[in-house]
């Protein structure tokens, strides 16, 4: 576990809002040093609090109107193995994030489709077909909000 | 309307935002001056919204995530506003979604370890207003969480 103080915290709280503020206006922002700033910054990334960072795109005006969440059960489970659906899941562009979870289902995807019918394509062609996939749950997102978190 | 070269642009950028733009005009295959003059449109049209960063919970302590899937009691109109508004004021709570479909909502709610879930759970998560049914999805690892766009 990676210790962070009441600096970190609001370091990473301002880059929440927004992540292409360069380390002089944060700093400028929290009155302090740049190069002070800029060494939070890079502790931070090198421990990996900081796992990532990404575009924010406008998927509409990409051309992506429909993201779906899928549920999926695995059909035959212990006879299937869990690294051939996983490598092949992981494999499909339209599928952006997947995860392993305990509970109804086995597997969480999300997947963004340039509408139903795309969608539609998406799940015959590459879902219901991967190795061992059983029951499919599917729920269109309307709309999502990150929040900071703990901070 | 976007070309191949601002698709090009955006999948090289989306992952790395902090990319420098020498390096990513010699991978869009166009020159630094085109492909800052590029960017600034797509900020200007509203494509590119900005940047975020994806912090990983796990390493600031937060070892449990759960997914709760809420289905809300429909009776009271206001339902959904009132319960994201008060979901907003829960720290623990790091995403909001709604959904058309088998849930209404999903919730993505983090803790230190199994007793800390269980008491957000029991304070904060039951308590919130309109909560006709939840379900809950345990994490147990990330397989792909880029949320890449397939550009």
């Amino acid at each position: 576990m990676i210790d962070i103080d009441d600096i970190d915290r609001q370091i990473l709280r301002l880059l929440s809002q927004d992540a292409s503020q360069s380390s002089a206006a944060l700093a400028d922002g929290l009155g302090l040093s740049q190069p002070a700033v800029w060494r939070r910054l890079k502790r931070l990334t090198d421990s990996g609090v900081i796992q990532s960072k990404r575009l924010r795109l406008n998927k509409e005006k990409l051309g992506f109107g429909v993201t779906v969440f899928l549920g999926i059960k695995l059909a035959t489970k212990g006879r299937v193995s869990l690294e051939d659906f996983e490598r092949a899941v992981k494999a499909i562009p339209e599928v952006q994030a997947v995860e392993h979870v305990l509970g109804l289902y086995d597997y969480r995807l999300r997947v963004v489709a340039r509408d139903i019918s795309d969608f539609e394509r998406v799940l015959r062609r590459r879902i219901m077909t991967l190795p061992g996939v059983g029951d499919v749950e599917a729920n269109v997102l309307l709309s999502e909000e990150r929040r900071p978190g703990p901070l | 309307m976007l070309d191949d070269l601002d698709r090009r642009l955006l999948r090289h950028l989306q992952t790395d935002p902090d990319m420098a733009m020498s390096l990513l005009a010699e991978r869009a295959a166009t020159t630094p001056t085109v492909a800052s003059r590029r960017l600034q449109r797509m900020r200007d049209v509203d494509v590119i919204q900005g940047s975020e960063i994806l912090i990983n919970w796990a390493t600031l302590g937060y070892a449990v995530e759960v997914s709760l899937r809420v289905t809300l009691d429909k009776t009271e109109t206001r339902a959904f506003d009132i319960f994201i508004d008060h979901a907003r004021q829960v720290a623990e709570i790091i995403e909001i979604q709604t959904f058309l479909g088998r849930v209404d909502l999903r919730l993505s709610v983090i803790a230190r370890d199994m007793v800390h879930y269980q008491h957000i759970y029991r304070t904060h998560i039951l308590t919130l207003p309109h909560i006709a049914d939840i379900e809950a999805l345990m994490h147990i690892s990330r397989i792909k969480s880029d949320d890449e766009l397939p550009l």
